[in-house]
C-alpha cells in the first residue's frame, strides 16, 4: 500500500519563499574563493605600475628572490588577452597579462611575485625596480578624440576603439520643430564594489591532468575558455570552479589577467597558487566602468511630441578591451538604446569608444542603459519645462502604447509587452504629486527645497544569438542547456551553467521544478558555478538567467515528468493516458507512484520497469532558446523625491517609488531584492560613487574612505508596486529584471535635484551631484544675479 | 594588502612605553585603537619596525576626577574607547557635549575600538576630538623621556597629521574643567555620507560661570581654527547675519567664494542657530 500523498505546498512560480541559500549565508558558511586552503599553497603580490603611459626600459629583480618574481619574459607562450569586436571599424588590440614594452594604465600588472604568505609576496613585490620613461597620459576622453592627443596604442594614429553611426537627415525636423532642447551630460568613471572581490586559487591535479582554477566568476565557462586559450591548453585541461560569489555585477563576468597569471604559475611550480584581490587593487586597478559622455539634443513639437534625437555619445573605454564583452559594449549599445520607451520620428547618434590610459571598462549592472536612461530622461524634462509640461505628461504623449505591442521601436528593438504608460500613471500616482508640488509651494521649515523626479524605461534581457552575434565579439549566447538528474531516493539535481552571486538561484530554479514537477523544493538540488559538473553556458549576465536557464529547466521537468508518468503508469498497472501528475506523483484509480518509487525502480529495481522503457532513464539534458531572441523587455518607473540643502549642497531622498513590471515573477521577493540592490547602486551612481583621475592619470580614490559608497543611512525604505504583464516569448512569461533597480535611479534623482533647483536657475548636468557640484552651481547664478535670493 | 612584519610590545607603563618607542628611534609607533593606523600598516602607508600597545597601561585607562588651580576637572585616559564616552561610561563634565561628539565618530565597529588618545595622536584636522577637544579648552597630557607636559588641545595640530607629540612621547590623557550648569555647546559636522570624514566642523561653546564663549571651524586642511572670543560672532549669526563669519572663515584659510567657505559659513550658522535653541 501506498504511503499517503503529501501536502502539498505552495512552492512554485509566483511564491515568494525564503531562499534555500541564505541558510548557510546568514550563518556565514558560505564557501568563497578566500576560504579555500591548500596544503603548500603559495600566495601572488603583483608589481603594478605606479604611472599611467611609459614605456618599460627595464625591470630588475630583486636580489636573492629572482626565482619568486615572474615578468612577462617568464612567461612563455602565454597568449594576450584578447576581445575584438567583428563591428566595421573596430580597432584591434591585445592586452598582455604582464606589461611588455608599455604600461598604458595606473595599476597594469608588471610582474607577479609569489611567497609562503601575502605579506612575503609584497616584500618582494616592493624591493622589484622598475625603470619607466613616462608617456604623456591620456586622461579625458572627449581630450583623447582629439587630433594631437597621446596616442595609448601608437599603432592605431588615433584613440578610438569604435566609432558608429546612425545617420538620419533632421533638416525637415529641425524646421518644423517647436521646442528643441540640447545638453551636455557627463557621468562619472565608477568602480563596482562586490562585498566579495575578485580571487583565484589554481592548482594542478595530476591524476586528472587538469588544471583545477577555483575563481570568484559569474561565467566560469567562459573564463575556462579563455584561461585555455591564454595557455594553450585544451579545454578539458581545464576546470573552473567558481564557488559561492559575494556579489558580481559585471566585474566578474571578465576574464582577468591575474586569472591567466595564476594559473600558468600553479603550472609552473606544480603547488597551489592563490591571489585575491584587496579592495586598492579593485579600486585603483581594476572594477572601473560607466563613464559616459553625452551631447545630446531633442526635437519636438509644441505639445511634447517628440520630433527627433539626436545626439553623440562617447564612452571612455580605458586601455584595453576586456573579455569577452571588447571595448565597445557601452558606446555600441548607446547608440542603439538611447530612444528608451519612446517613439520618435528621426533618430540620429555617433557613439566613440574611446582609448585613455585607465584601466578598462568593465560591463556593471544597467550596461550602458544606466547612463542612456540618464540622458533621454533629462532632455525629456527638458521638453516638460519648454512646454509647459509636467515631466509625466510629456512622457505619457511619447511612450509606446500597449496596444501597439509588440512594438519595434526606431532602432529596430522588439518591446515585447507591457503597458507602460499604466506604469507611469502608477508611478506618480504612488509618490502622490500634487501634493508635493503643493508642498513646493509652501516651502519647507528648515530651508530646504523638495523635488520630484521621474525616470521611465525598459530594460532589454536575456537577448540572444541574433542580437549578438552581429558584435563579433569571443562570445555569442546561444540555446542555453541544462541537466537534470534524478538519485534513487527522488532527489532532483539541476545542474546548469549560469551562476548565482545574489540572485537567489538556487531557490528559484527549485521554484520552476516544483511548478512543473510538484517535488518539494528541498528534494531539489541546484548545482552552479562549476564547468566539470555542469553544462556549458556563457554564464550569468544580461538579465538573462531567469528567462533562459529558468526556462530551460522547465522545459526539462516537463520531458522527465513524461518518462517518469510513463513509468509510473507501467508500476500502476495503467496506460500513461489514464494517469494524472498529482503532488509529485503519478495518480490512477489504483494508486499512486511518488517520484521517489519510480527512481528507485530505474535505479535499483529496473525488473520492474515496461519492455519499452525511454532508455535515457531519469537524466535530461536538453537547451532551451525563446520562441524570439531579441530579448524580454522589462520596464520599470522609478519616482523620488529630494530634499534638497542649498547652503550644503546635501541632498536626501524623501520617498522613493519603483512601479515595476518583470513579466510573470518566478519569486516576488527575490525579485524585490533585485531592485533594492540595484536602486541603491543607482543612488551611488547619482549621488556618492566618482573615480576621479589627476592630470597625469592618477586614481585618486584608493579606499572606501575617498570612494564613496551609498550605506544603510543613505538608502531610503523603497515601495515597490508589481505589474505582471506576461512575456510573450518564453517559456512561463517571466522576463529578465537583474539590471532593472541600477537603471533608473540616476536619472529620477537628478531630475528630482534639478526640478528642486530650477527656480533658483540652476540644472545639474552631470553625475555624481555632489554637495560641491549643487554650492558651486548655485554660487555661480547667485554671483551673475547679484546675490539676490538667500540659498539657505 | 598585508601589513609589513613589525615588532609588538605591550609594556605595563608609561615609563616603559616612552622607553620602548625612545629606543625605536622613530621607527616604532605607539598603537591605540588602531582604527587609523591599522589601514595604513595594511596598505603599507605607514612600516613601523615595532608596535608599542598603550592598552595594557592602567594610567591610560579610566577617567578620574582630580582639581588643578582650585578648578575641578576630569581626566579622561587616552585608552577610552569612543563607545566608552558615547555610552557614558565615565563621568561627564561637559554637560553631555563629548557623548554627542562620539556619537557621531565613523561606524560603531570603529568606536568599539578607537581611542580618544588614538585619534589626538592621529591628528587628522578633519576628525572629531582634535576639534571637540579644541573648542572644549582641554589640556592634553603628555609623557615623554624628559618627563610630563601639558598641551593645550587649541594649540594641538601643528599640521595635518601633525601633533604636538614627539615620536618618543605618548598621549596619558585628557583633562577638561567641569562645565558649569549654565554651560551650553553646539556641534554640526558636516559629511558626505554617515560615518565618513567631516568635510566642515563649527562647535561654539559658553559658559557663562567661567566668562567663556568660544568658537571653532573645523575640519580644515590644517589646525582648526579656534575663535577664543566667538559673543560678537554668535550674536550676530543668530541675528540672521551670515556675512558677520566671513572674516573668521578667511583667518581660517577659507577664500571667499569657494565650495570651502561656503559649507563652513552653512556649518557655523547651524551651530549658531543649535546654540539658540538650546537657550
Amino acid at each position: 500500500m501506498n504511503a499517503p500523498l503529501p501536502e502539498t505546498r505552495a512552492q512554485g512560480i509566483g511564491v515568494a519563499l525564503p531562499r534555500k541559500e541564505d541558510d548557510r549565508f546568514m550563518r556565514g558558511r558560505g564557501g568563497y574563493v578566500g576560504n579555500i586552503r591548500m596544503v603548500g599553497m603559495l600566495d601572488v603580490a603583483f608589481v603594478r605600475s605606479p604611472v599611467a603611459h611609459g614605456r618599460i626600459r627595464a625591470i630588475e629583480k630583486p636580489e636573492g628572490s629572482e626565482g619568486a618574481v615572474y615578468t612577462l619574459a617568464d612567461l612563455e607562450g602565454v597568449q594576450p588577452i584578447v576581445a575584438n569586436s567583428g563591428l566595421a571599424g573596430f580597432k584591434n588590440s591585445a592586452q598582455p597579462v604582464l606589461a611588455g614594452d608599455k604600461v598604458r594604465q595606473v595599476g597594469e600588472m608588471i610582474a607577479m611575485c609569489v611567497a609562503e604568505n601575502r605579506a612575503a609576496a609584497e616584500d618582494i613585490a616592493a624591493q622589484v625596480f622598475v625603470d619607466f620613461d613616462e608617456l604623456p597620459a591620456v586622461v579625458d576622453m572627449l581630450a583623447a578624440r582629439r587630433a594631437g592627443s597621446a596616442l595609448v596604442h601608437e599603432e592605431w594614429g588615433d584613440n578610438v576603439f569604435l566609432e558608429t553611426f546612425i545617420d538620419a537627415d533632421l533638416d525637415d525636423i529641425r524646421s518644423k520643430a517647436a521646442i528643441k532642447v540640447r545638453r551636455k551630460l557627463r557621468t562619472a568613471r565608477q568602480s563596482m564594489a562586490p562585498m566579495e572581490g575578485r580571487g583565484v586559487v589554481a592548482h594542478w591535479d595530476h591524476r586528472l591532468g587538469q588544471l583545477i582554477v577555483y575563481t570568484s566568476a559569474q561565467m566560469p565557462h567562459i573564463n575556462r575558455t579563455g584561461i585555455a586559450g591564454c595557455l594553450g591548453l585544451d579545454e578539458g585541461q581545464v576546470r573552473v570552479v567558481a564557488p559561492d560569489v559575494g556579489g558580481g555585477f559585471g566585474y566578474k563576468g571578465i576574464l582577468l589577467p591575474e586569472e591567466v597569471c595564476v594559473a600558468w604559475l600553479a603550472i609552473k611550480l606544480g603547488r597551489p597558487v592563490r591571489w585575491l584581490e584587496d579592495r586598492r587593487e579593485q579600486l585603483t586597478a581594476n572594477a572601473n566602468c560607466r563613464e559616459h559622455d553625452y551631447d545630446i539634443t531633442a526635437y519636438a513639437d509644441s505639445d511634447g511630441r517628440l520630433l527627433a534625437v539626436d545626439c553623440e555619445a562617447t564612452v571612455d573605454s580605458g586601455a584595453y578591451s576586456s573579455y569577452p564583452f571588447s571595448a565597445c559594449l557601452e558606446a555600441a549599445q548607446v547608440g542603439s538604446i538611447l530612444p528608451g520607451p519612446y517613439k520618435m520620428e528621426k533618430y540620429r547618434c555617433r557613439t566613440w569608444s574611446v582609448a585613455t590610459n585607465k584601466p578598462p571598462i568593465l560591463p556593471y549592472r544597467g550596461v550602458a542603459r544606466t547612463g542612456v536612461c540618464y540622458a533621454i530622461e533629462t532632455v525629456m524634462d527638458a521638453i516638460a519645462v519648454q512646454a509647459g509640461l509636467e515631466p509625466w505628461e510629456v512622457r505619457m504623449r511619447n511612450l509606446v502604447l500597449p496596444q501597439e505591442m509588440p512594438y519595434d521601436n526606431i532602432t529596430r528593438k522588439h518591446f515585447d509587452s507591457g503597458d507602460y504608460p499604466e506604469c507611469l500613471r502608477r508611478a506618480v500616482q504612488a509618490i502622490g504629486l500634487p501634493a508635493l508640488r503643493e508642498r513646493q509651494r509652501r516651502g519647507e521649515a528648515d530651508g530646504r527645497r523638495i523635488g520630484v523626479g521621474l525616470a521611465i524605461f525598459c530594460e532589454q534581457g536575456a537577448h540572444g544569438t541574433s542580437v549578438y552575434h552581429g558584435w563579433g565579439i569571443p562570445m555569442v549566447p546561444g540555446r542555453e542547456p541544462v541537466t537534470l538528474r534524478l538519485t534513487p531516493d527522488g532527489v532532483l539535481e539541476i545542474r546548469a551553467g549560469v551562476h548565482s552571486h545574489g540572485q537567489g538561484m538556487e531557490t528559484t530554479l527549485a521554484q520552476i521544478a516544483h511548478e512543473v514537477l510538484g517535488i518539494a523544493i528541498d528534494k531539489v538540488r541546484v548545482l552552479l558555478g562549476d564547468t566539470g559538473i555542469t553544462p556549458y553556458s556563457t554564464g550569468t549576465w544580461g538579465s538573462r538567467s531567469i528567462v533562459m536557464a529558468g526556462s530551460a529547466v522547465g522545459v526539462a521537468c516537463k520531458e522527465l515528468k513524461e518518462r517518469l508518468i510513463k513509468i509510473g503508469a507501467h508500476l500502476l498497472k495503467d496506460e500513461p493516458a489514464m494517469v494524472t501528475w498529482q503532488a509529485g506523483a503519478v495518480v490512477s484509480p489504483k494508486g499512486w507512484k511518488r517520484i521517489a518509487d519510480i527512481a528507485r525502480t530505474w535505479y535499483l529495481q529496473p525488473q520492474l520497469l515496461p519492455g519499452d522503457v525511454d532508455p535515457r532513464g531519469l537524466e535530461v539534458s536538453t537547451t532551451y532558446q525563446a520562441r524570439r531572441d531579441s530579448g524580454t523587455f522589462s520596464y520599470a518607473c522609478h519616482a523620488v523625491v529630494v530634499a534638497v540643502d542649498t547652503a550644503l549642497g546635501k541632498v536626501e531622498l524623501l520617498d522613493y517609488v519603483v512601479v515595476e513590471d518583470g513579466g510573470v515573477l518566478i519569486n516576488p521577493m527575490v525579485v524585490d531584492g533585485q531592485v533594492y540592490g540595484g536602486a541603491a547602486q543607482g543612488i551611488g551612481t547619482a549621488l556618492y560613487e566618482e573615480m576621479r583621475y589627476s592630470e597625469d592619470g592618477q586614481p585618486l580614490a584608493s579606499t572606501l574612505a575617498d570612494y564613496i559608497l551609498p550605506g544603510a543611512t543613505e538608502v531610503p525604505a523603497i515601495r515597490i508596486a508589481h505589474m505582471e504583464t506576461p512575456a510573450p516569448y518564453t517559456e512561463f512569461g517571466q522576463k529578465g529584471i537583474g539590471e532593472s533597480g541600477a537603471i533608473g535611479s540616476p536619472a529620477a534623482i537628478a531630475n528630482a535635484v534639478n526640478d528642486a533647483l530650477r527656480p533658483l536657475g540652476v540644472e545639474i548636468n552631470q553625475l555624481p551631484i555632489t554637495p560641491r557640484a549643487i554650492v558651486e552651481a548655485l554660487a555661480a547664478v547667485s554671483a551673475v544675479s547679484g546675490n539676490q535670493g538667500r540659498n539657505a | 594588502m598585508k601589513a609589513a612584519a613589525f615588532d609588538y610590545a605591550r609594556p605595563a607603563s608609561g615609563d616603559e612605553a616612552v622607553a620602548l618607542l625612545a629606543a625605536g628611534t622613530g621607527m616604532a609607533k605607539a598603537l591605540g585603537g588602531g582604527q587609523s593606523l591599522g589601514p595604513m600598516m595594511n596598505l603599507r602607508l605607514a612600516q613601523p619596525d615595532s608596535l608599542v600597545d598603550l592598552r595594557a597601561i592602567a594610567e591610560l585607562r579610566g577617567c578620574r576626577r582630580d582639581g588643578t588651580g582650585g578648578m575641578e576637572t576630569v581626566l579622561i585616559g587616552a585608552c577610552t574607547t569612543h563607545a566608552d564616552i558615547e555610552d557614558g561610561r565615565f563621568d561627564d563634565p561637559s554637560r553631555g557635549f563629548l557623548p554627542r561628539v562620539a556619537a557621531g565618530i565613523a561606524y560603531r565597529a570603529v568606536r568599539n575600538r578607537g581611542t580618544v588618545g588614538g585619534s589626538l595622536a592621529h591628528a587628522d584636522p578633519a576628525a572629531d576630538w582634535v576639534n571637540a577637544m579644541a573648542v572644549a579648552g582641554a589640556d592634553i597630557l603628555v609623557q615623554g623621556p624628559a618627563g610630563r607636559r601639558t598641551v593645550a588641545a587649541a594649540g594641538w595640530l601643528q599640521g595635518a597629521f601633525t601633533p604636538a607629540l614627539a615620536e618618543d612621547e605618548i598621549v596619558l590623557g585628557v583633562r577638561l574643567a567641569q562645565w558649569s550648569a549654565a554651560a551650553r555647546w553646539s556641534y554640526y559636522k558636516f559629511n558626505r555620507k554617515t560615518g565618513e570624514f567631516a568635510e566642515a566642523i563649527a562647535a561654539f561653546v559658553v559658559d557663562p560661570a567661567r566668562d567663556l564663549c568660544r568658537g571653532l571651524i573645523g575640519a580644515l586642511d590644517g589646525p582648526p581654527h579656534v575663535i577664543a572670543d566667538a559673543r560678537g560672532l554668535l550674536a550676530a549669526l543668530q541675528a540672521g547675519d551670515p556675512a558677520a563669519a566671513d572674516a573668521e572663515l578667511v583667518a581660517a584659510g577659507l577664500p571667499p567664494g569657494s565650495y570651502e567657505h561656503h559649507i563652513h559659513r552653512a556649518a557655523l550658522q547651524r551651530a549658531a542657530a543649535q546654540l539658540k535653541g538650546n537657550a
